[in-house]
């Protein structure tokens, strides 16, 4: 990893200027009650100090969000549908001893130990937007690695058309997994050219720091022009397929969730606002950019698609 | 007896359906509303909202059943509860939410089946929370109760703008809905008549108008 000098470190004074600017809000939101109490704010989990990142903000010029809060408001149903509580849940996850198994339609199928994986593909850093079809968004600082370069060393076949990937299934270390309502164990997929952008890659780290595991450690994917829940998390299977895989929310909600779930500010979600989006930290809407802002990069994998069609 | 026991009912409604909101207030003032605020007022003012109106409209039923009159009071107060819940959760939407960007505003009911529900559902509450004084009662005499019928048409619309509201996970609000369909079968006239009858049975007679706790027949 880079050297990066104290300097570019993200100064706490940030983190908490952004935490004073929540309390305002919550302030705002009941104003006119004429309540006031007192005590600091109770976090159930509180991340540990971030470490050093390269930049401090998109190239669009969005400053990051904090490590506080990527760490603490998690998306991860294997450990809880409540977002504050992945973490507290996760704390104790075991990442170690963790084999990816990568295999299906290649030339030279593997079982790395994450060890080696680490190892083989150096880490850099990524500043991407991560957009929950939720209808918020953050700015992270992850580190990883282009998914092509793993792809390439295992070598596709000719039949290959898919990449599709799976979570580890662990009812024991994922009590989020004992609810039978979803059909575990998590499953994502991309089409082969969607897998071999240089965009997507595979995410071991952020904010200068190995993964945690609410975050998907020790190994997750993250496809920036997407909605979040294609960043699959704490990946065991990589296998190559010919037909189109089917998802887990595919195959929870076909008619809100399809195989594409690309950003798109101009197909509507029955539920959330796809046109606008609150970035965490923010009190006002934003407008959502088509593939969440990476257009000029990935418009042309669709060129001649009705991507109404294929939300 | 009667008059201590019904004063403390009365005493258990208030901080109830006002503990949501000052637990709101304090969360809101001490930053404990999550890093996304305005999803959790949202969430948490709708709930509140959902619960209390499903427990207005338990009382008549639980009343057909225990034969206890006074839980009929109850519904009032449950229901203006429930009501100023909707509003805060419309305004925290509209203000908060959208900041009263009307554009987005219409867009999101016109592509939103859950926020016409949900639209709809408070749009019918309003008037019956307006009528809710005695003076309303006096003033529409019979048809009082014609209007305040609403309330079935109303609560079944909050629970479709709940259950859409979910992600995929409906399982709560079909419950709830399970609920108040068991209810409102109370109420219709031969369940309702059955249901006394067997209560009145003789010998059960004094027991069940007794205020014992609620004990079921």
């Amino acid at each position: 990893m880079m050297k990066i000098p104290s300097s570019e470190i993200t100064p706490e004074s940030i983190y908490r200027s952004r935490r004073q600017f929540m309390r305002g809000i919550g302030a705002v939101a009941l104003a006119g009650l004429g309540l006031t109490a007192c005590g600091a704010p109770a976090d159930s989990f509180v991340a540990p100090e971030p470490g050093a990142v390269a930049g401090q903000a998109d190239e669009l010029g969005d400053p990051l969000n904090s490590y506080q809060q990527i760490t603490t408001y998690n998306n991860f149903y294997e450990f809880s549908t409540d977002k504050q509580a992945v973490a507290p849940l996760a704390r104790d996850f075991q990442t170690t001893p963790w084999t990816v198994t990568i295999g299906g339609l290649v030339k030279k199928p593997q079982m790395i130990a994450i060890e080696d994986l680490l190892r083989r593909y150096p880490a850099e850093e990524r500043i991407y937007r991560l957009r929950c079809v939720e209808g918020w968004s953050m700015v992270i600082p992850w580190l990883g690695f282009p998914l092509r370069f793993l792809l390439a060393d295992v070598e596709p076949q000719a039949g290959a058309r898919y990449v599709r990937f799976e979570t580890l299934l662990d009812p024991e270390r994922m009590p989020g997994q004992r609810d039978a309502w979803y059909n575990w164990p998590y499953v994502e997929g991309l089409r082969l050219d969607e897998a071999m952008h240089d965009l997507t890659i595979l995410s071991t780290g952020l904010y200068g720091r190995v993964l945690l595991p609410q975050n998907g450690a020790p190994l997750r994917l993250v496809v920036p022009w997407k909605y979040g829940f294609k960043s699959i998390k704490s990946i065991v299977k990589i296998d190559l397929v010919a037909e189109q895989p089917t998802s887990l929310w595919m195959a929870a909600a076909p008619q809100e969730y399809g195989f594409y779930a690309n950003v798109n500010p101009n197909v509507p979600h029955p539920r959330w606002s796809q046109a606008t989006e609150r970035r965490i930290g923010e009190f006002e809407r934003r407008p959502t950019l088509m593939f969440n802002g990476y257009g000029e990069q990935v418009a042309a994998l669709y060129a001649g698609m009705d991507l109404r069609a294929n939300y | 007896m009667r008059e201590r026991i019904r004063t403390n009912w009365m005493h258990i409604v208030h901080p109830v359906a006002l503990a949501p909101l000052v637990l709101l207030a304090f969360d809101a003032t001490t930053g404990r509303l999550t890093i996304n605020p305005i999803q959790d007022l949202t969430h948490r003012t709708g709930y509140a909202a959902v619960l209390l109106l499903v427990a207005s409209l338990a009382c008549t039923p639980f009343s057909i059943v225990t034969g206890w009159k006074r839980l009929l009071r109850l519904r009032r107060p449950l229901g203006l509860y429930g009501f100023l819940y909707a509003t805060l959760h419309m305004l925290v939407f509209a203000v908060l939410d959208f900041g009263l960007d009307l554009r987005l505003i219409v867009q999101e009911i016109a592509e939103k089946r859950y926020i016409v529900a949900g639209l709809a559902a408070l749009l019918l509450l309003t008037p019956l929370a307006m009528t809710s004084t005695r003076g309303w009662q006096r003033r529409l005499g019979r048809r009082w109760k014609q209007v305040h019928r609403l309330v079935y048409l109303a609560v079944p619309l909050a629970l479709a703008h709940y259950t859409w509201s979910q992600k995929a996970d409906i399982r709560q609000p079909l419950a709830l809905g399970a609920i108040v369909a068991v209810f409102l079968l109370l109420r219709l006239p031969v369940l309702r008549r059955w249901i006394e009858a067997r209560r009145r049975k003789p010998g059960d007679v004094r027991h069940s108008t007794q205020v014992t706790g609620g004990d079921l027949p």
